[in-house]
């Protein structure tokens, strides 16, 4: 009986996921389009954190943020602030959001707004700030100050312009499109982010603003080979928040990290979140840094592999190999074991290479543990220092506790509610 | 002495690899003893055996590699396990591999039209798995054992009504399509049918064949047990209904150790509602029960052949009119070759000692050796008085099956690895009453790659020991195998004849003229 | 009965699942077949199964 349950919650689920609409619809501020944004409200990636746990990364972001709200005016100030009770934090994924690295969000910011035309739900993510010193590592120099400001003054009200102009752009094709060029929308999206600005370009010409800006701004994007992640990644949050809260469903909706913990949800568990430490990436580190220097794996950017790109598509993107190690044999095997753990295969997004087979999608907490085989990630990695910024990228793994606790809390609802 | 050990968590590799590489680190200098093992409840027992159990060892999931060693001195300990990732990483990189699927469910997706399952990992999961092949309408070859008798019986009633081959558990050979599996032998294609509940005896009788110029349409493995009251012939019966309308296969050979009665008439019944001609070796069992229903009983395996190859052609009168030939070779260059062997022995020497890899063929030497001789020892005796009192060395006649489970412990089956008979042969010479001795050279896909060569030392150094005493060591074999087998059979054979070994082509001719020459001394 | 005799009558595709020599083999003979990566279900670890099992049908 329960087997059956599982089974019909579990493809009610991938219907849904792969019935999803995920469309770019505009930009606007955070603290107006964000459900519950207040000004003292710092949202950052991954599970619930308390200040006095985030790793370096992170804090180095949250102040960051407060200076850049005006909140404070030094780094001291800003980490009395930050401790004194007086900031609400909360996970991006508790306001329909999702960040990079430390995904940090404040009132000002302006993100990109993205809505499931299928169920109607909507997903935020801020833009992309570039490479390097930039906030998302922890970097809160006025160089970055700086930069963000530029951003919500110059980027975004030009984007927003030609987003009005342009209309919607539909991103499940832009991703799927980007999926067949090389692309895993996590750590490559160099064809996603061409295809962007491809499509945006005319409009960001026919927009109001100066011949400065507008060459600004394409230079912005087309710097960052990285700008597209800001879209694949809320892309994902929205597909996926559609198919929560299904009853008896053991599919991951969520997995996250805040540089600290590693968390994953559920479908058919709710709101849990299950938590354990972080684990490091594997992988090839920029020259002068090591292992030693890298920060605890972090980022909501492991939306993309929950939904079934990123790691899981690296079969399609075997250039990846240059930066997080081994061969493109490697990676179509790593693809291939994916398929051992998730439900079902996507039916948009698609790999020549496999015979134009769907990627492994929706993954099933029961076969993570039955096969002891867990979700591949590939992802940068952060130094533990704030500010410094990448120091590689690799691969990595969730902790096997988070499935683990999950399967028993899954267990225990079921023995609860008499199916078993 | 000093213990030392070192767990790899999540590092699962098959036993066969570990045992392998738990041999190359005891032959290290400094090692007294060692365990190389994945943490299961059954290894751990073994741990606990040679004192090798602490709390890091018995902490250890069946997932996680446990590397324990005694030492004269700890030094070594760090050489040992970079000896161990060595030997590990050898047996994993094998380059740009095709993926393998870590479950069953994962294989069958990648090959939806798969047609057999052999499986051969541990037996406590290994009938869960089993089952999962037949419920996906897959043939099984179950090469694992240590499954249950109810499993065994659950998942045969199952293959019964789904219709499939359920071979094993505790199968060790089978040729379908003529495609040696597991532990078989390359054999002509030809029209004799063989169910095998016996590993050794099935080879044995498929070479035989091969040997008289037949040949075989299928071979099929049912598991030890398959004939025992519980089982009851489930799969003997299914394989014979199989090969009833197989248009290819004229001729059906059966071997198996003395079923119960009830299961033998049952098998027999089935036999005869097939409608061909059929041989039937119940090694040592009752021939008048075979004989009343119309087939010929065989009194070796290789007669079981013998007859088999002649049926083909011949009615069942004029074959059971027939017997197979003592010795290929000439009754008198035999009885010349047994003379001279026996001259050479000194007064002291009395005893054969018979060191087996097959079961049945040791099993075939006993019944032989009782017939002709007299009484001799075994650790699978033919009667309870006859157990082997001496397990390290063998004593009075004897006739020792090396790959039975007291030998295998912790080590890989004889026929894989010839270390264990090694050593046996060593200790033979070290007993100034040993007059023969006699060895089966199993050849064939899943044994070793040069039985006969990583013999021969051994051999050669027992053959010397026995010489510096003034004496002489009679070292006779039995090879079962064919000119199309991987090892090269005539390389086998003259690796054998340099260093000294009397050479027969089969288990029976190599211990009748053992017997001859034990009967020129008596 | 008649699986066994379609199975006499095609090629075989095999599925292998524990000693990786068994698969050697018939690749050398030219014999279609994967090798299975098997590992004891959960890692071995008995409560993980026992909480699998809760999840699965009773036995047909």
């Amino acid at each position: 009986m329960i087997e059956q349950l599982i089974q019909k919650a579990n493809d009610e689920v991938l219907e849904i996921i792969h019935n999803a609409q995920p469309v770019l619809i505009g930009i606007g501020k955070a603290l107006d389009v964000i459900p519950d944004m207040t000004k003292k409200t710092i949202l950052h990636a991954g599970p619930p954190i308390k200040w006095e746990n985030m790793s370096g990364p992170l804090r180095g972001a949250v102040v960051g943020a407060l200076i850049y709200e005006g909140l404070a005016n030094t780094n001291e100030e800003a980490e009395k602030l930050a401790s004194s009770g007086e900031i609400s934090y909360a996970p991006c994924h508790h306001h329909s959001s999702v960040g990079p690295m430390a995904g940090v969000v404040s009132a000002s910011m302006p993100v990109w707004m993205l809505q499931n035309k299928s169920y109607g739900n909507y997903a935020y993510c801020t833009l992309n700030e570039g490479l390097g010193k930039v906030l998302r590592y922890g970097a809160n120099s006025s160089e970055v100050i700086d930069r963000l400001k530029w951003m919500e003054k110059v980027l975004a009200p030009v984007l927003k312009e030609a987003l009005e102009l342009c209309g919607t752009i539909d991103l499940k094709v832009m991703i799927a499109q980007a999926i067949q060029m090389g692309d895993e929308g996590h750590n490559r999206n160099k064809a996603g982010t061409s295809l962007l600005i491809r499509e945006l370009a005319p409009y960001i010409v026919k927009t109001s603003y100066s011949s400065e800006d507008k060459e600004a701004v394409l230079k912005f994007m087309h710097s960052n080979d990285h700008f597209f992640l800001n879209l694949s990644m809320p892309a994902c949050k929205c597909t996926l928040d559609a198919a929560a809260n299904i009853k008896y469903s053991t599919i991951v909706t969520v997995q996250s990290r805040n540089g600290t913990e590693f968390g994953i949800r559920v479908s058919g568990l709710g709101d849990k979140w299950f938590t354990a430490p972080a684990n490091f990436v594997k992988g090839l580190y920029f020259p002068g840094y090591t292992e030693e220097d890298a920060n605890p794996d972090i980022g909501d950017s492991v939306i993309t592999e929950t939904a079934g790109i990123g790691g899981f598509a690296m079969a399609g993107a075997p250039a990846i190999v240059q930066f997080v190690g081994g061969t493109p044999k490697d990676a179509v095997n790593y693809t291939t074991s994916m398929y051992e753990v998730t439900h079902s295969e996507s039916k948009s997004y698609v790999i020549p290479f496999l015979n134009f087979r769907g990627t492994p999608t929706g993954i099933d907490i029961r076969k993570v543990i039955e096969t002891g085989i867990l979700p591949i990630i590939n992802t940068g990695v952060a130094h533990k220092n704030a500010g410094v910024g990448q120091v590689g990228a690799g691969l990595v793994y969730p902790p096997q506790k988070c499935y683990e606790d999950a399967l028993e809390t899954f267990v225990k609802e079921m023995e609860k509610e008499g199916v078993i | 002495m000093v213990s030392k050990c070192l767990i790899k968590a999540n590092s699962y590799y098959d036993s066969v690899t570990l045992m392998i590489i738990t041999k190359e680190v005891e032959a290290v200098t400094g090692v007294e003893n060692a365990v190389v093992v994945m943490g299961t409840e059954h290894n751990k027992e073994l741990l606990d055996n040679v004192g090798l159990l602490n709390d890091e060892t018995s902490s250890a999931t069946p997932n996680d590699l446990v590397i324990a060693v005694k030492l004269v001195d700890d030094g070594v300990f760090e050489d040992i396990v970079k000896k161990v990732e060595e030997l590990l990483n050898k047996r994993k990189t094998d380059g740009d591999e095709d993926y393998c699927p870590r479950t069953i469910e994962g294989s069958i997706k990648n090959m939806p039209d798969s047609n057999l399952v052999i499986i051969s990992i541990p037996g406590e999961y290994a009938g869960v798995e089993a089952k999962k092949a037949l419920m996906n309408d897959k043939n099984v070859l179950l090469f694992s054992d240590n499954v249950s008798i109810e499993q065994e019986k659950e998942l045969k009633e199952l293959a019964v009504k789904r219709g499939l081959l359920m071979m094993g558990p505790d199968c060790g050979t089978a040729c379908i399509n003529n495609i040696p599996l597991a532990f078989a032998n390359v054999v002509k294609k030809g029209n004799i049918g063989i169910v095998g509940a016996s590993g050794t005896g099935t080879q044995e009788i498929m070479v035989q064949i091969d040997r008289f110029l037949g040949g075989v349409s299928q071979v099929i493995g049912t598991g030890g047990r398959d004939l025992k009251a519980e089982i009851g012939g489930l799969m003997m019966i299914q394989a014979i209904e199989a090969l009833s309308v197989d248009e290819a296969t004229e001729v059906i050979v059966l071997v198996s150790k003395p079923p119960a009665y009830e299961v033998a008439e049952k098998v027999l019944q089935a036999l005869k509602k097939c409608g061909k001609k059929a041989v039937v070796d119940f090694i040592g069992g009752d021939e008048e029960l075979i004989k009343k229903y119309g087939f010929i009983p065989a009194t070796t395996l290789e007669d079981a052949a013998y007859k088999a190859v002649k049926l083909c052609n011949n009615s069942v009168e004029k074959v059971n009119k027939l017997e197979c030939p003592e010795f290929d070779k000439p009754i008198e260059e035999i009885e010349t070759l047994a003379k001279s062997e026996a001259l050479k022995l000194s007064n002291k020497q009395k005893y054969l000692r018979g060191l087996f890899s097959g079961g049945t063929l040791c099993d075939e030497t006993l019944k032989l050796f009782s017939k002709n001789v007299g009484d001799i020892y075994s650790n699978i005796p033919l009667s309870p008085e006859f157990k082997l009192t001496n397990k390290e060395k063998g004593n009075n006649n004897c006739a020792i099956d090396l790959g039975d489970d007291e030998y295998t412990v912790g080590r890989p089956h004889p026929m894989i690895d010839s270390y264990g008979r090694q050593q046996m042969i060593l200790k033979q010479a070290e007993d100034e009453e040993v007059a023969i001795l006699i060895l089966d050279i199993v050849l064939g896909y899943g044994s070793n790659e040069d039985p006969a060569g990583s013999l021969v030392e051994q051999i050669k150094q027992a053959k010397k020991v026995f010489k510096a005493r003034g004496q002489y060591l009679c070292v006779v074999a039995g090879i079962c195998g064919t000119k199309g087998d991987p090892q090269v059979y005539d390389e086998q054979l003259s690796k054998l004849n340099e260093a000294g070994v009397i050479a027969m082509p089969s288990n029976a001719q190599a211990v009748r003229f053992a017997i001859r020459v034990l009967k020129e001394v008596l | 009965m008649s699986k066994v005799n379609e199975l006499f009558n095609q090629d075989l595709k095999v599925i292998n699942m524990g000693l990786k020599s068994f698969a050697d083999e018939l690749k050398e003979q030219g014999v279609s077949v994967i090798h299975t990566d098997w590992r004891p279900p959960a890692g071995g670890n008995t409560k993980m199964i026992n909480l699998l099992n809760k999840l699965k049908s009773k036995t047909k």
